[in-house]
Parts: C-alpha cells; structure tokens; sequence
C-alpha cells in the first residue's frame, strides 16, 4: 500500500481515462464541457506515457509526451475557434440543437 | 517511501475528484476552473515522480494558456448561465446508460493491461535513450529532442503554426460599413476620373454629387 508503483499511475491513468469517456456520453448540454472532456483524455495518455517512461527508464515516452502536448494545444484552439464561429451562425452550441446533419 | 505514497494519494485524489467535477458540474466556468485544478495535480504527480520538465510545461501550457482560452470562451459565447441538464432532458437520456456501459468496459480493459502488465526486458528495444542520472531532466530531454527527434519537432513546431492561422482565419470576420483607408485605390487614382470639367451656362448653375 505505501509502495507506490507502475500499477498505481496506470489505475489513476486509466479512472482519468474513464471519466473522460463518460464525460462525453454524459454531457448533453454544451459541447465546450465536452471539448474539456477530451483534454481529460489526452491527460490520461501522457500519464501513462510518462510512468511507463519513468519505470522503464527510457526518455522515448516524455518526448513523445511533449509531443501530444502540442498537438492537444493546437486541437484545443482549434476547436475553440470552430465552437466560436458555429455559435455565431446558429446561435447556440447546444449538443441537442446541432443537428444540421442529421448524424 | 511513505511520504510518495502520501504525496501520491493526495494528488491522485485531487485530480479524480476534480476530473468528476469537470463532467458533473452544472456551470461550465466551474468546470474549467476545476479542469484547471486537475492539471495542476496532475503536473505535481508529474514533478514528484521526476519528470519535472514536463511538468513545468503542463503548468505553463495548459494552466496559462488552453485554460484561459476556455474561460474566454465560456464568457464570450455567454454559455456560462446555461446550466448543465445533462440528466432531464427526455431524448437524450438514453445515451447515458450506453455510455457508461463503454467506459466502464474501458476502464476494466485498463485494468486488465495493469495488472497482466509484468517488467520483460526482452521485449525493450536495448537501442531506446535511457534516462542518466548525472544530468537533469530538462538537459537530458533537450539532449535528444534537437537530434533524435528534430525532425519531428519541426512538425509539431508547424502544426502549431497551421493551428494558429487556421484559428485565425475561422474567427476572422469583415465587417459591413466600415470606412477604411485602401491605398491602392489611393495611389491608382487618375486625373479623369479625380476631376470633371464642365460646361456652366450662366444663371443656371450645375449640379454635382447627385
């Protein structure tokens, strides 16, 4: 129990990982929650990346960390900016209401 | 060894309980405030278990500026009243059961790779870069990424350049009715179509500008 190990960040990797999948399934109201939700998953990844890069004593996993970091940036703005646009079409952003292609 | 252990439980159990709160929460500035919390826990983990590198730029990356862009636009779009209903709306309350039952089968897929997951040295590629204990972190981190991995830098250094002018250019907007200096059509201006020489009969007068 006070030995903490690989297992214990890859558990809270995968509760994180978790709680971000439901966060999309459970978000029905406004898709910025959800865009946050995916932030939650990528966090959950670079967890993993980093313990196993820890335990194995190998630097390949935080740079490839580094690496998801910027792309979850640029996703991150990117989004944002979509959200920012549609709202200013359609008036809203709510998850129920965008439903132009009939998905 | 027990203060990890310590250090570790708190943290972990800050990010978990913050991770919750971001998807429950009912206003969306609250859950970016606790998206925020959730990072800075996370980072601490990060620090503690000796990737204090990364760590540093998680805090500056995503508590300085993904938050701050979240929060701006939670405000500007004016969603920040809209409560989160995610369990009152009739048509919709049907996802909730399906999607709980795909993340609990993913949680315990995790678990599964936990717990079958034992240390092979064999399967290890005994070429990967392995972490020295004479320099810091952030040298030995530098050390490789400017030459095993530059190239992929220079992507990720243009993926973030194409993310900023494709944000740019979706929120660019041209407004209607604002007077504004063109200097081409400044400086192409000619004489015939600058002045106009006219015939004035006497007592009559003319009219300009109609």
């Amino acid at each position: 129990m006070t030995e903490i190990g690989l297992g214990h960040y890859l558990t809270l990797g995968a509760v994180i990982f978790s709680i971000g999948v439901i966060g999309i399934f459970l978000n029905r109201k406004n898709i910025i929650v959800i865009l946050m939700s995916i932030e939650l998953i990528l966090l959950a990844v670079n967890i993993n990346l980093v313990s196993f890069s820890i335990y194995l004593n190998d630097l390949t996993g935080q740079v490839f960390t580094l690496f998801i970091l910027t792309v979850a940036a640029a996703e991150a703005a990117i989004g944002l900016a979509i959200i920012v646009v549609y709202y200013r079409n359609a008036g809203t952003i709510r998850v129920e209401e965008i439903d132009k292609l009939k998905g | 060894m027990i203060a990890h252990a310590v250090f570790f439980y708190v943290f972990s159990i800050i990010a978990v309980i913050s991770a919750i709160m971001v998807t429950v929460s009912k206003n969306t500035v609250h859950s970016v405030f606790f998206l925020i919390l959730d990072f800075i826990s996370i980072s601490c983990l990060f620090i503690m278990i000796g990737a204090e590198f990364l760590g540093m730029i998680m805090l500056i990356v995503y508590v300085g500026a993904v938050a701050v862009l979240f929060l701006f636009v939670v405000m500007m779009l004016n969603v920040a009243q809209q409560k989160n209903q995610w369990f009152y709306s009739e048509a919709t309350s049907g996802h909730i059961p399906i999607g709980l039952i795909i993340s609990t089968i993913i949680f315990f897929e995790l678990i599964i790779v936990v717990g079958g997951w034992k240390y092979k040295p064999e399967l290890l590629n005994p070429n990967t870069t392995k972490i020295s204990n004479e320099i810091s972190n952030t040298h030995s981190l530098g050390q490789i990424l400017y030459t095993d991995y530059i190239h992929v830098f220079q992507i990720s250094g243009m993926i973030l350049l194409i993310a900023m002018i494709g944000a740019i250019v979706l929120t660019f907007r041209k407004r209607e009715g604002v007077k504004t200096q063109s200097y081409l059509k400044q400086i192409s201006r000619e004489r015939s179509e600058g002045i106009e020489v006219l015939e004035v009969p006497s007592n009559k007068g003319v009219k300009i500008d109609d």
